[in-house]
């Protein structure tokens, strides 16, 4: 153990049970600040309570709770800089960190792309934040738990495994310039699934908001178990191409991955599926069916996210396709300066519009396809097209003549979002969804598309 | 430490034919030019007396059983592109984490407030949270007993420790390897990066043990990318070094810049390389690909935790269970399929001294010549399979896989390093080309995807070559297998012997909600897979 003693012996400048307000977070990066002896210092302060409980066949498995909180400091000197981290709040220990930061940013080489650190931004607020959430207790995450495992418990052949966590967080900046940000909020997030003890069946349903109040963790319960009992006993259809009625999580998997792929700086480079050929980027053209609008934006009720990116630029909404054209690719500062244009920031939280078209609705309008409740193991195959594979998971269904007739096997898919987006036929309203893959508060409507490439089967179930 | 006797005898026990396992791989095996293991310190008094502090407050609070962990972990990061530094990151976290077992039933408690109330009031959470979820009598957790060990030391061996090799060096050797790679025409884009992990954990259970260690593991992400003159095909070579847990000597040992262009040309190459054609091939796998093909089918799979349903809602549950219908009876491969489970290789990520239920780890075969013998455990798995190991006449104990990936989360079961032994003959890969008459080589490691119960899975590559009579004629593109692994492993018909021997390995194996990562190695001989589906990913945008 390489830590002083003294950080045994004296009390930490912050103490346990960590949810900083805003007066608060702002001392604590002040005084950071003013330690330092660089020409540039920014600095980030985060953390929070997480409290949560897991469960599997039928018994609550682990459960914890956890206090954290990190400093993050990057001192600059010139074109040179560096980042430290640190969970070690001790005056000694806060000032170590801005030493290193400094020392080591003095050794490094420059980086010709340094920016200057942002001046004071307007950021627009964001109301996040939900008491009934700061306020859960471990007892009323295990009741939450018991009304899945009860039910299954009752019902006799079921098992029941799942997760709650849910907490605080705070997120604050500061530099030398004189940003300063905070952003408090909560989150809330439930995923179960329930299986067969056959081992034939396996549904899954989850659920997120920072608001506890709106997680109907009984609805979960009874979505899970409904889709168990139907998805026992599947059979297998050949794989091929299919028209796909995906639910709001399964499309959530599959369009952050296409927005996951909207760096500007790439498509300049030649190196992404937005690359013009000969040079430049898609920007303005069509690349998706005509009802396709994704987007981006901290206030959207739904998706209530951090209105700036971590070096305090400011998050608004941004259109980065409408009415199936490329209107925007993401551009960081550095990016954005070479190219002359606004820089857009990150794409933590992303949505997708949506129509009026019900589930039922797109069953029925179906002669002969598959609905998928969600999407597993998503891994890229080729980045020139976006192309990923990844499987079926936990109540995948064959629709016959409008209704849904049986369960079938799993599929394994090889195929991109955008020719996926390219082939929409249908959509219903946008949902939150409770978590993809990549995590990130997302909003996705169901969608019915044709042709999707499922090139394999798996047993898996 | 179980050694390869104790395994003969197991197996003799239980009366099986004359087994014919090849030697266990064993850590001196390969020390080639052993690094000098540095002598462990003792555990810092101050840090004793906290994690007793934590054991008295649960032993207070109706615990039966408690663990503490005190750790600091410590990441480095160099990264670049081209011929320019992109960030130089410290990032170094401290704190406490407090497992009690009441009536039971778990709760833990976490804290970075390492002072004596800091430290209580993590466990006094974590006895809160154990008595709220109150288990049913039949539900309640039952612990495989461990030896003590009242003052456990370990070190990775290494020769340089990265922590203390001044960042001008770091950034020094990324820039000069990118500049090699940037000469190779077509190749515009470099991004290589140094990535450092150091672990200082200590550990104390309400068993008296006491066990202090340091882990170090390094690696160098490196990619190159090309990108047709015309803008209608870019391609990576990229997963040039396998992540080890060794020091600063291990990067050194990769040779980046002697070896940078040849990587900018692998890239460069890939821009004219032929469209496989989809079909059935054999399939020559190396070393530096088939490590994760072998992580993914086996290692997982293997988990017990994963078999017994526990990962259902995440990561998911196993097409090798339940343990009962497959243990001793399902075929997973050949006879000349040895796999076995450790965290003792030299240089394997999931190396250590004891693991995270203080639990020295022991050396045990997962699939014996191709039939499933033993799980992937923790001491409060291990009781699972006592009927196994009473009819295998195998004391129940646990194989040391606990662990857990930050003083902040609970440990659980993660994957140790889980290897493919060699074979008896002395062959390679080129031996294993040269038996081919229609096939693929793959080298490195690519795209992997596989189902949820480890059945069907999909995997790229980094480099394709194609085998015609026995000879590589050239280099193909877009290619990747689909398999269902018990066929995959069945076809298996031929593997390298000892010199073949390679470890590849992950720094970030997923599982667990919150979600950890672990890092792991899994060593393998290069082999022969007979027959498998081969598709064409190539698509036009």
């Amino acid at each position: 153990m390489s830590a002083p003693k003294s950080l045994f012996t004296k009390g930490s400048a912050l103490s346990a049970g960590e949810m900083l307000s805003r007066s608060e977070a702002q001392a604590f990066l002040e005084r950071v600040v003013k330690l330092s002896k660089a020409e540039t210092i920014g600095a980030q302060l985060n953390g929070g309570y997480q409290g949560n409980i897991r469960f599997a066949a039928n018994r609550i498995t682990t459960s914890g709770g956890v206090n954290n909180s990190q400093l993050v400091v990057q001192s600059g000197y010139g074109a040179k800089h560096a980042v430290v981290t640190t969970s070690d709040f001790s005056p000694e220990g806060i000032a170590r960190a801005v030493r290193q930061s400094e020392a080591i940013a003095r050794l490094a080489p420059d980086d010709p792309e340094n920016l200057p650190l942002l001046p004071p931004q307007q950021h627009q607020s964001v109301d996040a934040y939900f008491e009934s959430t700061a306020n859960l207790t471990a007892d009323e995450r295990a009741v939450a738990a018991h009304s899945a495992i009860d039910a299954a418990k009752a019902a006799g052949d079921l098992a029941a495994a799942g997760f709650i966590i849910a907490g605080t967080n705070y997120n604050a900046i500061a530099s030398n310039t004189g940003m300063f940000a905070y952003f408090p909020s909560t989150s809330a997030n439930y995923q179960l699934t329930v299986r067969t003890n056959d081992g034939t069946g396996s549904g899954w349903a989850g659920a997120d908001h920072p608001d506890w109040k709106q997680i109907d963790y009984k609805a979960v319960s009874d979505r899970a178990i409904g889709k168990a009992r139907a998805s026992r006993n599947p059979v297998a259809v050949e794989p091929g191409r299919y028209t796909v009625i995906f639910e709001p999580q399964a499309v959530g998997d599959l369009v952050q991955l296409l927005a996951f792929s909207l760096d500007a700086r790439s498509a300049d480079e030649g190196r992404s599926a937005f690359s013009k050929q000969g040079g430049g980027t898609k920007i303005g053209e069509k690349i998706v069916d005509p009802t396709v609008t994704i987007f981006s934006d901290p206030a959207d009720p739904q998706l209530l996210g951090q209105p700036w990116t971590s070096e305090g630029l400011p998050l608004g909404r941004e259109v980065w396709v409408e009415n199936g054209v490329l209107k925007e690719l993401q551009y960081s500062r550095f990016w954005a300066q070479k190219k002359g244009v606004r820089p857009n920031g990150g794409l933590g939280a992303v949505k997708m519009a949506g129509g009026d078209t019900t589930t039922e609705q797109m069953i029925a309008s179906t002669p002969r396809g598959i609905l998928v409740t969600r999407l597993w193991y998503l891994r890229q195959v080729d980045p020139r097209t976006v192309l990923y594979t990844g499987l079926t998971r936990d109540g995948t269904f064959l629709i016959e003549n409008g209704k849904i007739t049986k369960a079938v096997k799993n599929f394994r898919f090889n195929e991109s979002p955008l020719f996926m987006l390219n082939n929409l036929e249908m959509l219903g309203r946008p949902e939150r969804i409770a978590g993809t893959e990549s995590g990130g508060n997302v909003v996705m409507p169901t969608i019915k598309v044709k042709d999707f490439n499922f090139t394999s089967l798996s047993d898996a179930v | 430490m179980t050694t390869r006797r104790d395994f003969l005898k197991a197996g003799t026990a239980a009366g099986a034919a004359a087994l014919v396992i090849p030697t266990l791989v064993r850590a001196e095996s390969f020390a080639a030019r052993a690094p000098s293991a540095p002598v462990p310190a003792p555990m810092d008094p101050a840090v004793k007396e906290l994690l007793t502090e934590a054991l008295n407050a649960a032993r207070m609070g109706g615990a039966e059983f408690a663990d503490a962990r005190i750790g600091r972990y410590r990441n480095n990061y160099v990264i670049t592109r081209e011929q320019q530094i992109v960030n130089v990151v410290d990032t170094d976290t401290l704190g406490v984490g407090v497992r009690v077992l009441v009536n039971g039933t778990w709760g833990f408690g976490a804290s970075r407030d390492l002072t004596k109330s800091g430290v209580v009031a993590a466990t006094k959470e974590a006895l809160a949270i154990a008595k709220a979820n109150a288990l049913p009598a039949a539900d309640r957790v039952r612990l495989a007993p461990a030896t003590p060990t009242p003052d456990g030391r370990y070190v990775t061996p290494h020769t340089i420790d990265p922590f203390t090799v001044p960042i001008e060096q770091k950034a020094d050797l990324l820039i000069r390897a990118n500049a090699e790679a940037m000469k190779v025409s077509g190749v515009k884009f470099v991004n290589s990066n140094m990535f450092f992990v150091k672990e200082e954990k200590n550990y104390a259970n309400t068993d008296g043990t006491f066990t202090t260690q340091t882990v170090l593991r390094s690696w160098l992400p490196f990619a190159a990318t090309a990108v047709a003159p015309d803008f209608s095909d870019f391609q990576t070579r990229t997963n040039v070094m396998q992540p080890a847990a060794r020091g600063y000597e291990a990067l050194l040992a990769a040779k980046p810049v002697e070896n940078a262009r040849k990587w900018g040309e692998e890239a460069a190459e890939k821009l004219k390389a032929k469209p496989v054609e989809v079909g059935r091939y054999d399939l020559v796998l190396h070393p530096t690909h088939l490590w994760l093909t072998i992580h993914e089918s086996i290692g997982h799979p293997m988990e017990l935790d994963r078999a017994m349903g526990y990962e259902a809602n995440y990561a998911g549950t196993s097409f090798v269970a339940p343990p009962r219908e497959k243990l001793g009876k399902f075929r997973y491969g050949p006879s000349i399929m040895n796999i076995q489970g450790d965290r003792s290789q030299e240089g394997g990520c999931a190396t250590i001294g004891w693991d995270d239920d203080g639990v020295k780890p022991d050396e045990f075969l997962i699939i014996k010549q191709g039939i499933v013998n033993d799980y992937e455990t923790t001491r409060e798995q291990a009781p699972m399979l006592d009927w196994w190991y009473a009819s295998q006449k195998r004391p129940v104990r646990s194989h040391g896989c606990s662990h857990s990936d930050s003083w902040s989360d609970v440990q659980f079961q993660r994957m140790p390093n889980v290897s493919l032994l060699p074979g008896t003959k002395d062959i390679g890969w080129d031996d294993l080309i040269a038996a081919t008459d229609r096939g693929i080589g793959i080298v490195g490691d690519g795209s992997f995807s596989i189902d949820q119960q480890r059945y069907n899975a999909q995997f790229g590559g980094q480099l394709f070559y194609e085998i015609k009579g026995g000879k590589i004629v050239g280099m193909l593109k877009d290619v990747a297998y689909q398999m269902r692994t018990p066929d995959f492993w069945n076809s298996m018909d031929m593997i390298g012997g000892k010199k073949s021997y390679e470890m590849g390995a992950s720094f970030f194996d997923g599982k667990g909600q919150p979600g950890q990562v672990n890092a792991v190695s899994h060593g393998c001989v290069p082999s022969r897979f007979r027959n498998i589906n081969v598709i064409n990913t190539g698509r036009k945008a």
